[in-house]
């Protein structure tokens, strides 16, 4: 296959479907995912609650296995979770017994020191590990914190952690689990506006999961709608053409904007308003 | 005159300060409710122990006789007159000790075994029957097989304490293993961590402060236990002596050593409690 092709169909998901076993009998929350991710591109995952967005996310992560089709990165069948593919959850989820710094040293050290065997290349020592780290923790603006534990640091600190953590292994992409959701509205923008300028900074491919229609607007390049569960699928694939660097202020009257927006509620209110139209 | 003010802050802020101090002065309520009821309660026991000891007509001694027998004793609490005339040190001691070798076995078997049980859910299902089975036997019941396999009384004794200390450490460690956030596990597998690591950065510690509940547990059942064990091999510790003074008719000893095991065993349960306090982290405690 060409770089070109290559890159235009960075992930690959083909025919994707997930059903879960549970006491009343099998569950289907996804069916007939087709979908790809060029490389460098921010795509959102959208849609109600209940209506599979995580489980796409965890399926791509690697964390579940689809029960039909398959998922390719960078032409490689996904069967597990693993560094290539970086997620921010979206509690955080660092340890609350580590520094902010050794929660992104344990990923770090993962990826690039000895124990780094599957990646094939040459181990860092200590000091380029640590150098790695901080150059981290200054990306998301928290070299001051460094050396606190996540109960010190406020939440949107913590987020910005769990971000770091997972820039810091140079991941192919990075997966983002409503990163923002347990966020108040002001922290929420502020951390928006960093990720854009992070992503534009590393060239990062983003697949992300949200509810707030702003955000996806503001960040996609990709929105992706989901129709309600059971047995989510793809509602809708909206691609945002709007230039980059985006300014919220700059965006918050521009008609295209506010189109795109418009395109987005239309769908969550109006046509996936109520599961008794779908099924 | 604004000038005044902002050119002599000491001149305005002492004022402040001291109509501050006037006002909150120092906390006599919360000292007296810290004080007053404690010793109330042990007023009231006092109280109730003359009354008894006045209608039993001496055979319970009173308060004060026993309190100048405590100070005869603990004045020389580190007497040896033979294997059965020991002082009251030398058998805190000797109890203590059984409680450490037969807590600490159980820590090294225990601890581990939970571990397994946590993580497997093969070796949940194989044990949990067992150990539902084993838990609500008192460990005396278990005294003569310890008798008649370690032909001694104090391996004895050991091994009573070795079986009533560790259940609760094998359950609270497996539960501890089993509650670990599965957001800590997702974390281990996208960092693709070693299974070493897995075990020191994320296993251990969010296990600990379960782990330490059930070290707390166990040390509390142990002292408990330990007195009753003692009665019966016999030999030197609290329970023996406690024992040997009802054989004596000795009763102002046996009421000192309810006070010695009491005390005692507050203090393990307190050090505990500050032990586990110091390895809990924030977001375990919440």
């Amino acid at each position: 296959m060409s770089t070109e092709t290559l890159n235009a169909k960075f992930i690959e998901i083909d025919g994707v479907a997930q059903t879960f076993k549970t006491k009343q009998g099998s569950f289907s929350a996804l069916r007939d995912i087709n979908l790809t991710v060029a490389k460098g591109e921010f795509v959102t995952l959208i849609g109600h609650s209940g209506c599979g967005k995580s489980t796409l996310l965890n399926l791509i992560a690697g964390l579940t296995i689809p029960t039909q089709g398959h998922l390719l990165c960078a032409n490689r069948e996904i069967a597990g979770p693993g560094p290539e593919r970086a997620v921010v959850f979206q509690n955080h989820s660092l340890l609350p017994w580590l520094t902010c710094f050794e929660n992104v040293y344990l990923g770090v050290e993962r990826v690039f020191g000895a124990a780094s065997k599957s990646t094939g290349a040459a181990s860092e020592n200590k000091t380029q590990l640590m150098a790695r780290t901080d150059a981290a923790l200054a990306l998301v603006g928290l070299t001051a914190a460094a050396h606190k534990r996540p109960g010190e640091i406020s939440g949107g600190m913590k987020q910005r952690v769990g971000i770091a953590r997972a820039l810091a292994m140079e991941p192919k992409v990075l997966l983002m689990d409503e990163p923002f959701g347990a966020l108040d509205a002001l922290t929420r923008a502020k951390l928006q506006d960093e990720l854009l300028d992070i992503v534009a900074r590393t060239q990062s491919t983003v697949v992300m999961v949200t509810h707030d229609v702003d955000e996806a607007v503001l960040l996609s390049d990709k929105i992706v709608m989901l129709t309600n569960g059971p047995g989510a699928t793809l509602g809708e694939v909206l691609q945002v053409d709007l230039p980059r660097p985006r300014s919220r202020v700059a965006l918050a009257d521009s008609p295209a904007y506010l189109g795109y927006r418009k395109a987005v509620i239309d769908f969550l209110y109006t046509r996936q308003a109520h599961v008794e139209k779908v099924a | 005159m604004v000038s005044a003010v902002f050119h002599s802050p000491s001149a305005t802020a002492s004022p402040v300060v001291a109509r501050f101090d006037t006002r909150s002065g120092y906390d006599w309520n919360s000292l007296l409710m810290a004080v007053l009821p404690p010793v109330l309660g042990l007023l009231l026991m006092v109280l109730i122990w003359s009354m008894v000891s006045m209608a039993t007509a001496g055979s319970i001694p009173t308060p004060i006789d026993t309190a100048k027998q405590a100070i005869d004793i603990f004045s020389d609490p580190f007497y040896r007159k033979g294997p059965n005339d020991q002082g009251v040190g030398w058998n805190v001691l000797a109890s203590l000790q059984r409680v450490g070798l037969g807590f600490g076995l159980a820590a090294l078997v225990g601890i581990p075994a939970g571990f397994v049980i946590g993580r497997f859910e093969f070796m949940s299902r194989m044990f949990n029957p067992l150990i539902s089975l084993m838990r609500p036997v008192s460990p005396l019941a278990w005294l003569p097989i310890g008798l008649l396999v370690f032909k001694g009384a104090h391996p004895a004794a050991i091994w009573t304490i070795f079986i009533c200390s560790i259940w609760p450490m094998i359950i609270n460690t497996a539960v501890g293993v089993q509650r670990v956030p599965q957001d800590y596990m997702n974390v281990a597998r996208v960092l693709n961590l070693s299974e070493w690591k897995i075990v020191t950065k994320i296993l251990f510690p969010s296990v600990l402060p379960y782990m330490l509940t059930g070290v707390r547990l166990a040390v509390g059942t142990a002292w408990l236990v330990i007195v009753a064990a003692e009665m019966l091999t016999g030999g030197v510790g609290i329970g023996f002596w406690v024992w040997d003074e009802w054989n004596n008719l000795n009763v102002k000893n046996i009421i000192i050593a309810i006070f010695v095991i009491g005390i005692v065993g507050l203090l393990l349960e307190y050090a505990l409690i500050k032990i586990a306090s110091a390895f809990t982290y924030e977001e375990v405690k919440s």
